[in-house]
């Protein structure tokens, strides 16, 4: 078989919205961490930036059906350095999550887990063969993407695990669920929630997804990050305070503000007219994302596509409503914004993919 | 192969736009949420955000000086360094211990009981280490920001006061505003914690002395550190106020009185104006200055002899024979005391009781005994016999007329009012009849009559200026600004300034025989000044009767008040001045006080007559504690210092269990 790729099929719009996006993250991460310790972390953004970018290239470049087909492999790994992890992990702020190479490289494979299980699920979906799902597939697929979750709720770092679900979900939906087992699956979900809340979850954990809901209960506890959150963004009003100007921000009354807050960071800065424009970015690379899943060549493809879509909608979702107050303190970043290697790098690698399979679209 | 895979399986069109359709509603939630924070919600998160980081910083006024009335230095302030601990910036505190203490000249151990006694409190709340730390503290804390980031200082104004308790009561001391006095009207502008006057001039002139703290808007991180500076509104320093005392005559009563238990008070009779006040036993403001011990204060007030207690216009006794001087002249006025003329022997019977004249203790009498004798030597026989010619309704009349059994009026707190007895005031307060015996035993001052130094001073000193009393004060009245006038008259009702006809032959009859008192013909002939005109009157007043000083055995504590009221010049004089001596046996004892603080005086005017310097350059100040012997403070010592207010957490400290009440003790020595 015949391979024939051409740049000129490489998407550039996505492209420009990515890089749109990484622009504003540098400067947002320059902004938040100008009177930290943090100081120099929009230049090593950048470098992960460049690290991303050479990936995405070279990732785009390699057929996507090498992927599916080592991703048995690959999955193995996965879980044996979960595994790892729990066992020789570095304890940071009480998880552990990390593994130190040599080279002084930290190392977070539950971000990669992501990756592979997007490019997994979309291989055993496929291999169905457009058949209905049975409970057999259907709980088939729930282990596969249960057994790395639970690893990674163990180390523990409940942000990450939750954001496999998507995964998961988005396989289902799009593997053919039908109706009623969706139904029934929603239904014992919903009654599992009560004893994973009493028996799984570790009281921070619940104190966190609760407090949002009141944050002035305890406004030097954990309710304090969502009320300075809160605050950040509504003092931003329509149009900000101003890069590098937003008090929440310098004053260092807004936690984090160069990872998980880094929306509420931008939003004092830049107000409703700023955060608008970063949403209507991400959408339009979402629909972007969407319209590349629908004119991908097979079936694989699109499933890869839009697994991608259902991780970076459901982090957006998370994260921002994380920042306004609607969703709990959970850790997760938000994609292309929040300061990190680990995950720029899956975000990176994920377009590289995408843009493999829209580069592979016309061949045969 | 790679790339196996059914072409023509496809995922249907309507979920990938459902799935669209997912994102968009996501999305708009999302801006739903921005809408109601960014657009509704911005006035209060903006109120929010600008209540985080703006923060007020009281800049304090510095407290006005006293001077006396020449201009020398009484009262002033030196800055004082105070440092805290804030154990949220230490990076490990258990091992910072052993050098911090060290560094601040504790133990260890004291400096653990310190964290232990705050250890309730929330970490980024700064804990008060030493108050009033040394030069070298200060150096030891400058020189290790780095590695005792916790260490934090504070520098205020701290009052200076003069040592060995100078003056103490007369100035008083500053403390922390009570709860109870933040209830009260009058402190309506404090705050909890302010410092205020507890006492003497700090608490009467603490308006005009206080002056008004101003602020500063500073911009702060979330760790309260100063990232910028908005607005200043600067302090309105406290005025300093020129007082009437004299320090020259102040120092010669300070010395007069020595260690005896009593009191001196000069004043100006013609202006009212107080020369000289001087209380014993006295106690050093300067530790209130800082944060009084809590055993250094429960000494204070728990002391029999009661060192706070202004004792010049507090302490309310029986004058005993000063009181002649006052009833020689309501005699005179009244027609009575010229046809009255006495034989001693020693005592005399009135309404079937034997009463006793002093002269019996030496088994003489003083025989023929007229106004002007029975003044200069005290007859009581004659006073007795005047005082049963007169009745108690006269006596009474003309002691409320000289002013007494009310208060002066002097702009000083908690002034005492004394008592002047009779028939309606024994019924209206013991619900009794007056006995006839009781007038006799007024006539010589004793009885239930009670006065204070102060108001004898107003009373003798305008007696012999012609009848015209003043209103003693401590601070010139051109010192206090317009606006406070109304308020400082009517904060100290009183006497004040009356004018007591005396017919000029009358005045001249006992302002003589005031003026013998001190010759050797009189009780006081021991005090005589060689070429000074110096005239007053003895008093000696039982505190108990002598047939219960008999029984128990004698001894100091039941010996007798021994008073001296002197002027100088005999008419329209410069100067009275009461001495009361507590247990000092003997009138005439006060008198050669008296004639200290009266040569003192004259002295000092002569050589301003011709020109001559001052002697007293300024009061004996204490020496600021940054110069003390680096001590430990016991930890019970430490407590927020009300006036280190200036840093925000420092205002979260307050609770002070230890603020000075105060003390209005009920106070009166006749038993």
């Amino acid at each position: 078989m015949r391979r024939f790729l051409s740049y000129r099929d490489f998407d550039w719009t996505l492209l420009s919205f990515v890089v749109a996006l990484s622009v504003i993250s540098v400067f947002e991460i320059y902004s938040a961490t100008l009177h930290t310790k943090f100081v120099n972390f929009d230049q090593k953004q950048i470098l992960w930036l460049i690290g991303g970018f050479v990936s995405m290239f070279v990732l785009s470049l390699i057929d996507y059906h090498i992927l599916l087909d080592i991703a048995v492999w690959a999955y193995g790994i996965c879980v044996i350095s979960l595994v790892a992890v729990l066992a020789v992990g570095t304890k940071v702020l009480g998880a552990r999550r990390w593994i130190h190479l040599p080279g002084g490289i930290h190392f977070q494979p539950s971000e990669w887990v992501k990756l592979i299980l997007i490019v997994t699920l979309a291989r055993y979906f496929t291999n169905l063969g457009g058949r209905d799902l049975t409970w057999r597939d259907i709980f088939k697929a729930m282990a596969m993407v249960g057994l790395p979750m639970l690893l990674v709720l163990k180390q523990p770092d409940l942000g990450t695990a939750l954001t496999y679900s998507p995964v998961l979900l988005c396989g289902l939906f799009l593997g053919g669920i039908s109706f009623r087992q969706a139904a029934i699956l929603f239904l014992a979900a919903s009654l599992a929630i009560v004893p994973a809340w009493y028996k799984v979850l570790k009281p921070y954990q619940k104190q966190r997804l609760t407090s949002f809901m009141q944050p002035d209960n305890d406004p030097r506890g954990s309710g304090y990050q969502i009320r300075q959150s809160l605050i950040a963004v509504g003092s931003g009003g329509i149009w900000g305070q101003g890069a590098t100007h937003g008090t929440q921000t310098q004053g260092d009354f807004l936690p984090i503000p160069y990872t998980d807050f880094i929306f509420a960071a931008f939003c004092e800065e830049h107000g409703l007219v700023g955060a608008i424009f970063v949403l209507l970015l991400y959408f339009l690379l979402l629909m972007r994302l969407v319209q590349n899943a629908q004119t991908a060549a097979d079936l694989p493809g699109t499933l890869i596509i839009m697994g991608v879509v259902a991780v970076l909608i459901f982090q957006i979702a998370v994260n921002v409503g994380m920042v306004i107050g609607f969703m709990p303190v959970t850790g997760i970043p938000l994609p292309l914004m929040s300061y990190g290697g680990s995950s720029v790098l899956f975000t990176f690698l994920a377009l590289g993919i995408v843009m493999n399979i829209r580069m592979s679209r016309f061949v045969n | 192969m790679a790339g196996d895979y059914n072409k023509d399986e496809k995922v249907p069109a309507i979920k990938l736009t459902a799935m669209q359709y997912l994102v968009a509603f996501i999305l708009m939630i999302l801006v739903s949420g921005l809408w109601r924070l960014q657009v509704l919600g911005v006035q209060n998160y903006r109120a929010l955000a600008q209540a985080n980081r703006i923060r007020k910083v009281p800049i304090l006024a510095p407290r006005g000086k006293l001077y006396d009335r020449y201009g020398r230095l009484l009262v002033d302030n030196y800055p004082s360094v105070t440092c805290f601990l804030v154990p949220e910036q230490a990076r490990n505190l258990e091992s910072d211990i052993p050098l911090i203490a060290e560094g601040l000249h504790m133990t260890p151990e004291q400096l653990r009981a310190v964290l232990l006694r705050y250890s309730h409190r929330p970490k980024y709340q700064p804990i008060p280490l030493q108050l009033d730390i040394t030069p070298d503290e200060q150096a030891f804390i400058a020189a290790h920001t780095n590695e005792l980031p916790e260490l934090e200082t504070i520098e205020e104004q701290r009052r200076l006061y003069p040592s060995n308790g100078f003056a103490a009561h007369l100035i008083g001391y500053v403390g922390e505003v009570s709860e109870d006095m933040l209830d009260d009207p009058r402190y309506a502008f404090y705050q909890p914690g302010d410092m205020v006057g507890r006492s003497g001039v700090e608490e009467s002139y603490d308006p005009i002395l206080r002056g008004q703290d101003g602020s500063r808007d500073v911009i702060v991180d979330s760790h309260g550190r100063e990232l910028g500076s908005l607005g200043i509104e600067p302090a309105v320093p406290g005025k300093s106020l020129k007082l009437t005392i004299d320090l020259d005559v102040q120092e010669a009563a300070e010395k007069a009185l020595g260690p005896r238990n009593g009191a001196i008070v000069a004043i100006d009779p013609h202006t009212g104006e107080v020369l000289a006040m001087v209380s014993r036993p006295t106690f050093d403001p300067n530790q209130f200055a800082i944060r009084i011990h809590r055993n250094e204060w429960n000494k204070l007030i728990t002391d029999p002899e009661h060192p706070l207690l202004d004792k010049a216009i507090q302490a309310q006794l029986a004058p005993g024979s000063t009181f002649k001087l006052i009833e020689a002249v309501a005699g005179l006025q009244e027609g009575i005391a010229q046809n009255t003329s006495v034989d001693c022997h020693g005592g005399a019977s009135f309404y079937g009781r034997y009463f006793k004249c002093w002269i019996a203790a030496r088994h003489q009498g003083h025989g023929i005994t007229d106004i002007s004798k029975g003044i200069y030597q005290s007859c009581d026989v004659y006073f007795y016999t005047l005082a049963e010619k007169m009745g108690i309704d006269k006596i009474a009349k003309w002691a409320h007329r000289f002013g007494l059994g009310e208060k002066t009026g002097v702009d000083l707190p908690n002034e005492a009012a004394g008592i002047v007895p009779s028939p309606e005031w024994k019924m209206r307060n013991y619900h009794q009849k007056w006995f006839a015996g009781e007038t006799i035993s007024v006539g010589i001052g004793q009885g239930a009559l009670a006065v204070t130094p102060l108001q004898l001073a107003r009373a003798i000193g305008g007696l012999a200026s012609g009848g015209v009393l003043k209103r003693p004060h401590v601070v010139f009245p051109d010192q206090i600004p317009p606006d406070l006038k109304q308020y400082y008259q009517e904060q100290f009702p009183g006497s004040g300034d009356a004018t007591v006809h005396i017919d000029p032959a009358n005045w001249e009859i006992v302002t003589d025989a005031m003026a013998q008192v001190t010759t050797f013909a009189g009780t006081a002939g021991m005090a005589q000044l060689n070429g000074i005109d110096f005239a007053g009157k003895t008093g000696t007043a039982q505190i108990v009767s002598n047939a219960y000083k008999a029984g128990a055995g004698g001894g100091k504590k039941l010996s007798d008040t021994a008073w001296f009221v002197g002027v100088s010049p005999r008419r329209n004089p410069d100067i009275a001045v009461v001495v009361l001596w507590q247990n000092g046996s003997e009138g005439y004892f006060s008198a050669r006080l008296a004639a200290q603080v009266i040569e003192a005086y004259v002295n000092k005017q002569r050589r301003n007559a011709n020109n001559l310097p001052l002697i007293v350059d300024k009061a004996p100040l204490a020496q600021p504690a940054g110069a003390k012997p680096a001590t430990a403070v016991k930890p019970t010592a430490i407590e927020v210092p009300a006036s280190a207010k200036g840093v925000r957490k420092v205002a979260e400290l307050r609770n002070s269990p230890l603020s000075p009440a105060t003390h209005t003790v009920g106070w009166k020595a006749t038993h």
